[in-house]
């Protein structure tokens, strides 16, 4: 009796895991996407309790409370740190995994081994190498996007990376492959293929530069949720499956996304290591860049009647959102149509743009992605650039040398009038000389973008409805 | 009642699976593959970061296999491992659905007021 009830829990909860992400797929119903969610891990954990050979209730107790006490908090961080919690997470859900697969290795084998059988033994290979690369894996791209010191930020490179990489996967599923074969014989390679997992995750991220985090966090995404659905094999438990399946494929269909941002493949994005191909450093010309005021650039814009901001992740260093909101509330309220034009990789995870500006307010409708405002971009007025850099370099449309070459960007340089906030003339990112800069309609403000946008607010409130 | 020893060998049988629950298992992988495909790729972009949290609360379903091995009866050593797990499912699940619906909570609506 018990089994078909919880059999029947387990299926609702699948449907409702099913349902949750169906309802993100809009903002007006995303809410209830979470609540479905909610509703059916809740199912699953009591259903999982109706298990009668659970009687550890202690241990079990003590666990979710520690988990409440460090989720919690983990859900306070501010919006510029969720690329790193994301990470965290992801990590978490690795060891989880891996954890579980060790577990379950070591009760059969004591049992004298007849339980693991090939198909068993093989997703318990898959769920350990898998859940434990992602654990090191996903805690290093934390630690580079939380700029930890010791975990350089640079791609990290040295002499047969990619093959010595390779191969150590290589001989882990090797060994994963020959404990499928002799599970009980072999039993001394279990620890080493979770050493080698283990190791491998940390080589695997090492490499990979900043520029390229997007893509790695929704990669380890991915292996987060296949873990699971390898769990799911080993424990024979299809709400598992389902719910891994979902997890994994959300973080292919990412990484695809971003991938398709920058141009580049998923074996590039992993074995490429970014930013170390191009020392040219820009042609050794000397061009200047055009210098405006926040006086002028405050004219200019009350006299546009359509403007677009881009805005990168130099915004969000710089806490300059609320000031960008008031410039918005200024020039709207002023009958000028204000748009912001998102690059899929703008930002350090997948939509991360987006939620950086809904927190300062911004309503959702303003906010376009770069293929939809592209179109408009030759009618705009002014484009005002707010600590992007790569994704509005022209270069990246004709410059075969340069690395950005065929990557997908916000057409900045097609408006009348372009105006781009930038610190210093210090290239940016992934060490590139950006051309927009010095082009013919682009006029540069110096400074901090939090100071020169609140400039521009103030020089826009000041001269206003005096008059 | 011929039923009741029926229903407890099928409930015994989802221990011992043959090669019949192995191939279940892998349909069940594939379909659940594309539906989320399907599903994934209809998510606003907006919203792809509180997608990627969601989610990541979704796969802590990892806490049905951790509270399994951390409830049995088994040696110390297996349960401490799936305490562990299971603190780590938990904070997933916790952290993962709090911090979604606070993004969430963030997308004002085109006319100006907050959402409900």
């Amino acid at each position: 009796m018990t089994f078909w009830l919880i059999e029947t829990v387990y299926l609702v909860a699948s449907a409702l895991f099913i349902l949750s992400l169906h309802w993100m797929n809009d903002p007006t119903t995303a809410r209830r996407g979470v609540l479905a969610g909610v509703s059916a891990m809740l199912l699953a954990i009591v259903g999982t309790f109706l298990n009668p050979g659970i009687v550890n209730w202690g241990w079990i107790a003590g666990a979710v409370t520690v988990g409440v006490l460090v989720g919690v908090p983990l859900s306070w961080v501010p919006l510029t740190a969720v690329p790193q919690r994301t990470a965290v997470s992801h990590a978490f859900g690795g060891l989880a995994a891996g954890l579980v697969g060790t577990a379950k290795f070591y009760l059969w084998l004591g049992e004298g081994g007849e339980s693991l059988t090939a198909f068993r033994t093989f997703a318990i290979v898959a769920e350990i190498i898998l859940g434990f690369l992602t654990f090191t894996g996903s805690l290093m791209a934390a630690g580079k996007l939380q700029e930890v010191k010791w975990i350089p930020q640079r791609p990290v490179t040295y002499p047969f990376q990619n093959v010595s990489n390779i191969s150590l996967l290589v001989v882990a599923i090797a060994g994963g492959l020959a404990l499928v074969w002799k599970p009980v014989e072999l039993a001394w390679i279990f620890p080493v293929i979770i050493a080698l997992a283990l190791a491998f995750g940390v080589l695997l991220v090492i490499p990979i530069g900043g520029a390229d985090m997007p893509t790695v966090i929704s990669l380890l995404n991915s292996y987060a949720g296949l873990s699971a659905v390898a769990m799911g094999f080993v424990l024979d438990n299809k709400l598992l499956v389902i719910a891994g399946a979902l997890d994994g494929s959300s973080g292919l269909i990412l990484s695809i996304i971003m991938c398709q941002a920058m141009n580049r493949s998923f074996a590039n994005v992993l074995f490429g290591a970014f930013g170390q191909v191009q020392q040219k450093a820009g042609v050794a010309e000397t061009r200047t860049a055009k210098r405006e005021t926040p006086e002028g650039a405050a004219q200019v814009l009350q006299m546009a009647s359509q403007v677009v901001i881009v805005p990168g992740y130099g915004m969000a260093v710089a806490q300059a959102q609320q000031r960008v909101r008031e410039l918005h509330d200024e020039l709207t309220r002023r009958g000028i149509d204000v748009k912001f034009a998102i690059h899929p990789v703008a930002g350090r995870m997948p939509g991360h743009m987006n939620v950086l500006l809904a927190e300062a307010d911004i309503p959702y409708d303003k906010l376009i992605e770069m293929d939809d405002i592209n179109p408009e971009m030759s009618q705009t007025d002014v484009v005002l650039v707010i600590g992007a850099n790569d994704v509005v370099n022209p270069a990246a449309r004709h410059d075969k040398s340069s690395p950005i070459y065929g990557m997908p960007i916000i057409d900045a340089d097609k408006a009348r009038m372009c105006l781009a906030i930038k610190r210093s003339m210090n290239p940016g990112f992934a060490g590139i000389e950006n051309e927009l800069y010095f082009a013919d309609r682009t006029y540069m403000l110096f400074g901090d973008a939090k100071a020169v946008v609140g400039d521009l607010v103030k020089q826009l409130s000041g001269g206003s409805g005096l008059h | 009642m011929p039923l009741e020893p029926l229903l407890s060998s099928a409930a015994a049988g989802a221990h011992e699976t043959g090669p019949a629950g192995y191939t279940a298992l892998l349909f069940v992988f594939l379909l659940a593959t594309f539906i989320g495909l399907g599903v994934v790729t209809r998510v606003s972009r907006l919203l792809h970061t509180p997608l990627m949290s969601i989610t990541n609360a979704i796969s802590a379903i990892a806490v049905v296999g951790s509270i399994v091995i951390a409830g049995q009866d088994h040696p110390p050593v297996i349960t401490v491992l799936g305490a562990v797990a299971l603190a780590a499912s938990m904070t997933n699940i916790v952290s993962g659905f709090l911090i979604t619906d606070r993004m969430l909570k963030m997308f004002k609506k085109p006319g100006g007021e907050k959402r409900p």
